[in-house]
């Protein structure tokens, strides 16, 4: 896996296109960390694209290259056509208004010593958007669209909400300049499970009322497949496999997409834990990002490697329509999912 | 509230002779912690039994008790500012008034601990050998030369390949995956008869999480050890558990046979986790059954049921007074005021 190719780019008018991405730092001694080799995506107007993979991956650089934070070493970011990479200064920050993101932890994102209504309302006094009093009322409506109460938040501070609540104040910030896409990084991980759903359906709703481009990165798979339309995995840098989301989950074609799914925790005890005693004969040790394998770079751990996949590396290619994988030895869609069983019932 | 809640040892069933003791027995254990906000109070009466070779699952979120529960069971809490109550039997052996030293006699070789993080739970400047031979060498007055060798033979059955090079190296060489074997080879090394793990993989990536947890379910069985495996996922302990505690708010609210649980949850707050959590096997874009609220502050406990305030079904006696945990079958028991329906949850969920 761990492709490359743009196969999988579609020909319509994406509100966000990502070409062969590149993002590398130096490592000392002349060696460098391949964070992000060669990615390439695309989302369209009002859909929600899921970036999953295990620590490491590079899914978290991926969005911050999209954002130019920093810039990515070579490859473009076209939003509403325009090429991020090659814009600066005023014209860069310009366009990010339209480009918010929101971090995984939301009490070390927000500012301990600002009031709720001054982190909120920041990016309208960046920009001189409005008189204070059409900024305080900016402010209540968004607070109050993400389910705070305008009227005691406002005047508080971080320390005195909960995790929850900071990531919905985190949220009312990136709405405030009505942004086009919002990058979204593990926004719910250091939540409660019985909160999590609370952000979750927050998300979707705030992108039903304000018409959100989404990209969503999350390393939990039922997570993004709540919450996404098309999802992507990636792995060591690379992208393995990119579908619509049920198509994906339900007959993954890459290796990997199936190892990761097969080890999900499921909360039903009919379903015991695969005792399969190959899967532990994998090597689970991820190679090093700073000498990535050669060819596939999932060669190392991936039940079907075989000589090929350690010469080539395999180009990303539609299996199924609109099911990209990136394998010399694709999944069959159907073969993917016998192998699984307990995937099907759920997905009638 | 004094409660009648959580008393009385439940699984007669799984009793061994007449006569013997059970594994372990938590009897209405409370652990308070002093804070300068008032009494904390962590673990606010919970009993419950363990036989030998069991696996017990006890699932809630954070601040819900589960952690320091099993710390108070160790015996591994702070010297001062700490206020515990009620009963740890081991074997029959009261652990609560044990000295110091007499608890180190058990640790490792009868009870062992894995925790979350294998970083700050191995010490960084000792390497791995060291490390495995050093329980082994306190319990058992083994020769060095045995103790390595028994060491190899650990770090081998724990999945670590190449494991007499692993013993001469320190713990920053490992990833997390191979880290956290190395914390059960040290908890195994001594033949210890009940494992407690706290959220053994909740550090680590979900397919390594999967291979520990078919490692710790092995050995658990290969070793009829007992296991209390302590997780806020209902999908760690779903398939690899006898039995489940739910707790919330320093109480169980919940127990039952694994099964039994999920066919059968009764509990409002049970059925409401298990509700909100996203499916992967669920299709895209369904809408999450969120609780309201947030986990309640267990420095001003509720005087009813620590639920009620984010529970849809709570009337007026849920907020005055909390419920006790009532018989619903074999093993079998919840609190609430107005439970589900038998079989209600599970057919709703699904």
């Amino acid at each position: 896996m761990a492709g490359s190719g743009t196969a999988h780019l579609r020909d319509q008018d994406a509100l966000l296109r990502v070409e062969h991405l590149v993002v590398e730092f130096p490592a000392g001694a002349g060696r460098r960390v391949h964070a992000v080799s060669d990615v390439s995506l695309d989302v369209l107007q009002g859909e929600t694209l899921g970036l999953v993979g295990e620590s490491g991956c590079g899914k978290s650089t991926t969005g911050r290259a999209i954002m130019q934070l920093p810039r990515p070493t070579s490859g473009t970011v076209r939003f509403e056509g325009q090429d991020l990479t090659r814009l600066a200064g005023d014209e860069l920050r310009r366009t990010r208004t339209r480009l918010q993101m929101i971090f995984q932890d939301p009490i070390s994102s927000l500012n301990p010593r600002r009031s709720v209504r001054d982190i909120v309302g920041e990016p309208l006094s960046i920009w001189g958007l409005g008189t204070p009093a059409e900024r305080g009322r900016r402010v209540a409506e968004v607070l109050d669209a993400v389910g705070l109460d305008a009227e005691t938040a406002a005047g508080r501070r971080p320390h005195e909400f909960s995790g929850g609540q900071c990531q919905r104040i985190s949220i009312a910030r990136a709405l405030m300049l009505e942004p086009r896409l919002v990058i979204c990084d593990e926004p719910v991980s250091a939540l409660d499970v019985s909160v999590q759903a609370q952000i979750l359906n927050l998300l979707e709703d705030m992108k039903a009322r304000y018409g959100l481009t989404l990209v969503f990165i999350a390393h939990d798979l039922a997570v993004v497949r709540n919450v996404s339309d098309r999802v992507a995995v990636m792995y060591l840098g690379k992208l393995c496999e990119v579908a619509p989301a049920d198509e994906l989950y339900r007959a993954p074609a890459h290796p990997y997409t199936a190892t990761l799914l097969a080890s999900v925790p499921v909360p039903d005890p009919t379903v015991r834990p695969d005792p399969d005693p190959a899967a532990d004969e994998l090597d689970a040790e991820l190679p090093s990002p700073l000498a990535p394998p050669s060819g596939c770079r999932f060669r190392t751990r991936c039940p079907r490697a075989a000589a090929i996949c350690a010469e080539r590396e395999p180009e990303i290619r539609e299996v199924a329509p609109g099911h990209f994988a990136a394998c010399h030895f694709a999944l069959e869609p159907a073969a993917a999912t016998s192998r699984h069983p307990w995937r099907e019932e759920s997905d009638v | 509230m004094t409660d009648p809640t959580n008393s009385a040892p439940h699984h007669r069933d799984f009793a061994g002779p007449p006569g013997t003791h059970a594994l372990l027995e938590v009897e209405d254990l409370r652990t308070h912690f002093l804070t300068g906000r008032g009494a904390v109070r962590a673990v606010d009466g919970v009993s419950f039994t363990l036989e030998r070779g069991r696996t017990l699952g006890i699932v809630g979120e954070s601040g819900s008790g589960k952690t320091v529960l099993a710390r108070s069971i160790m015996g591994l809490l702070p010297a001062t500012n700490v206020v515990r109550k009620g009963e740890v039997r081991y074997e029959g052996r009261r652990l609560s008034g044990l000295a110091p030293s007499e608890l180190r006699e058990l640790w490792g070789a009868e009870i062992s601990m894995v925790f979350q993080d294998p970083m700050t739970s191995l010490n960084p400047v000792v390497r791995i050998g060291r490390q495995i031979t050093e329980t082994m060498r306190f319990h058992l007055a083994i020769p060095d030369a045995e103790a390595r060798t028994r060491a190899v033979e650990l770090l081998r059955s724990v999945g670590i390949p190449d494991p007499a090079r692993r013993l001469r190296e320190y713990p920053h060489q490992l990833s997390g995956g191979m880290r956290q074997r190395v914390t059960i080879a040290i908890a195994l090394a001594c033949g210890p008869k009940l494992l407690l793990a706290d959220e053994p993989t909740t550090a680590l990536d979900v397919t390594v999480q999967a291979q520990i947890l078919r490692l710790l379910g092995r050995q658990q069985r290969e070793r009829f050890m007992a296991m209390i495996l302590v997780t806020h996922d209902l999908g760690v302990v779903a398939g690899r558990t006898d039995e489940i505690v739910v707790m919330y708010a320093g109480r169980i609210v919940e127990r039952a046979p694994t099964p039994v649980l999920f066919s059968d949850m009764r509990m409002r707050y049970t059925q409401a986790l298990f509700r909100s959590i996203p499916r992967v096997t669920d299709p895209a874009h369904r809408r999450l059954q969120a609780i309201g609220g947030r986990p309640p502050d267990l420095a001003a406990p509720a005087r009813g049921c620590s639920f009620a305030p984010r529970c849809r079904f709570a009337r007026a006696r849920c907020h005055d007074e909390a419920p006790p945990l009532v018989d619903a079958g074999p093993g079998h028991s919840y609190a609430c005021w107005y439970p589900a329906e038998p079989g209600e949850a599970a057919a709703e969920a699904s």
